[in-house]
């Protein structure tokens, strides 16, 4: 981005989706070149210099569950991962099989792709009868 | 078999009215499902954005619905999993029926509805063509996805930019299906923006804003749709048609409260929402009878339900416990200009502890208007807002006093331009 150009985005940290406008103060990537306005709540701003910098996401999806009372189990990444390696981590996610008994919050996989992240069940799930 | 409430429905509505009973003193409450487990739509809602407002932290619909259901049984709350209520009559008389007790008849001191509602199909929207297999609602495919372990699809085209529609453009990529466009007829999305960013920017998914599925091709399975702009009286226009090659269409067409139960035991239905008309303690046209959630009107956020469903079970306990005045007329409220419908549809001032909120659509979009409380000509409260769109489900607060002072004259409200 060049000094002074303008850049409208939607805030996705909430419901709210808040509009936002990052304006470019500073020629370089540092945490306070850009100035932002239009956000409700301060996560607006953190959100705005991440989109700028180094955007990240929440990834819910489901994994293969064995002897439980359904055949996927929904699991997320505990924490946003960056967004460029949305589709890697699905490659090692589908990967994975899990077996019932599971309570929601296990770890199903550590430290994913080396994001510091685990991806965690969101719910629990009983063995079949 | 006797209860003091009896809650029909446990996903997120019945979860919560139940559980706010009990606190309420009422010892014995049944609730009744018909699906293999409690949590409702919320079990195959993966995706995060639940809790936000309840819990003040993001959730997925599983973890929120868990939340609930292990409230439920700690406070200790009976429930019946695979059953279904057949007939609701107007003494609160339940006829319902499972594999295991076969028929019964369950009586209430007081009912909770809290059946939810469904999707809108092909045939409510009426798309011509040929009638091959691909065609789902997205819901549908939602559950096949989520929670049975099916894609419906390789090569999807979505109609109706609805939440479920954008939520599951986004499932069906990561899955890895491709997905070609999401056609809405509205020159508006009924999504939220947030949607419409991480579902269909993120993946370059184009939004086709004034479109429709003009026609559907395929015998067997889908071959194809056609889509067609329409012009500002949502008709297509000739010349305008875009073939794409697909085996499957998703509908993401709106949502219809689900009210046979209540309609055949003579409750009225609001035209506007589909739902029961509701007072202030969100009690039906029957008295004992209440109900909660989208089987009154379709909430834009789990997080009203519940606050909805709280009120709602509450009320039911006063009424159980006998705290509450009853068999008052009350008075209407009545949706003016710009104004769709308002939930509640009365008002009974003698119930009300200090405030009463007010939720609300609005028929299109504006921008800088007042919302403006009116009791008969005259005005009582003005609110001021920037935007308002029918897919935001708006809310005002009135106080107990400004009620009163009205007396049995109705309440209208209305959307006024600033001069």
């Amino acid at each position: 981005m060049k000094l002074g150009e303008k850049k409208e985005m939607v805030c996705i940290v909430c419901p709210v989706g808040c509009r936002l406008t990052v304006e470019c103060m500073k020629e370089f990537l540092v945490e306070d070149a850009y100035s932002i306005t239009g956000n409700k709540c301060k996560r607006g701003v953190d959100y705005a210099v991440k989109e700028m910098t180094s955007p990240t996401r929440m990834l819910p999806t489901t994994i293969k569950i064995e002897m439980g009372i359904l055949n996927r189990l929904p699991v997320r990444t505990r924490n946003p991962i960056p967004k460029e390696l949305i589709f890697d981590c699905m490659d090692v996610i589908n990967k994975v099989k899990v077996e019932a008994p599971i309570s929601m919050g296990d770890v199903v996989i550590s430290n994913i792709l080396g994001t510091g992240v685990d991806v965690i069940a969101t719910r629990s799930m009983g063995r079949s009868k | 078999m006797d209860y003091e409430i009896v809650v029909i429905g446990g996903g997120p509505a019945g979860l919560a009215a139940a559980i706010e009973a009990k606190q309420k003193g009422v010892s014995s409450i049944l609730i009744i499902e018909r699906d293999r487990e409690l949590g409702g739509i919320l079990q195959q809602c993966i995706h995060n954005g639940f809790g936000l407002h309840v819990f003040k932290e993001e959730l997925t619909g599983p973890e929120y619905a868990e939340r609930f259901i292990n409230e439920l049984k700690d406070e200790g709350i009976d429930y019946m999993l695979d059953t279904m209520v057949l007939e609701l009559s107007k003494d609160r008389t339940i006829t319902a029926m499972n594999g295991k007790n076969g028929l019964m008849h369950i009586k209430a001191k007081a009912i909770i509805l809290a059946m939810g509602c469904r999707e809108r199909t092909r045939g409510a929207i009426s798309i011509p063509g040929t009638r091959p297999a691909g065609v789902f609602s997205a819901g549908t495919a939602q559950r096949y996805l989520n929670m049975e372990g099916y894609i419906v699809g390789k090569r999807v085209v979505i109609l109706g930019s609805g939440d479920i529609g954008l939520i599951m453009a986004r499932r069906m990529i990561l899955e890895g299906a491709k997905v070609l466009a999401v056609a809405e007829v509205m020159p508006f999305s009924g999504g939220l923006m947030r949607n419409i960013v991480q579902c269909l920017d993120d993946f370059d998914i184009p939004l086709l804003l004034s479109h429709t599925v003009t026609e559907i091709k395929g015998n067997g399975r889908v071959e194809g749709v056609v889509i067609s702009k329409v012009d500002e009286n949502l008709k297509p226009i000739p010349g305008t048609e875009i073939s794409y090659d697909c085996d499957t269409l998703l509908l993401s067409v709106g949502l219809i409260p689900e009210n046979e139960l209540s309609r055949e035991a003579g409750i009225l239905i609001d035209k506007s929402t589909n739902g029961p008309i509701v007072n202030e303690a969100m009690e039906t046209s029957i008295s004992g009878i209440f109900a909660c959630g989208n089987v009154v009107h379709v909430h834009d956020l789990v997080d009203f339900v519940t606050a909805e469903s709280r009120r709602a079970g509450s009320h039911a306990a006063e009424y159980v416990l006998g705290s509450v005045e009853v068999d008052k007329e009350g008075l209407a409220t009545i949706p003016g200009d710009g104004i769709s419908y308002i939930v509640p549809q009365k008002i009974r001032s003698e119930n009300l502890s200090d405030k009463v909120t007010f939720f609300m659509r609005v028929n299109k979009t504006f921008s800088n208007v007042s919302l403006v409380v009116k009791s008969g000509d005259h005005v009582v409260r003005e609110f001021k807002r920037k935007h308002l769109a029918p897919g935001e489900m708006e809310s005002i607060e009135l106080e107990k006093e400004v009620i009163e002072a009205m007396g049995l004259e109705s309440l209208t409200i209305e959307v006024r331009k600033e001069a």
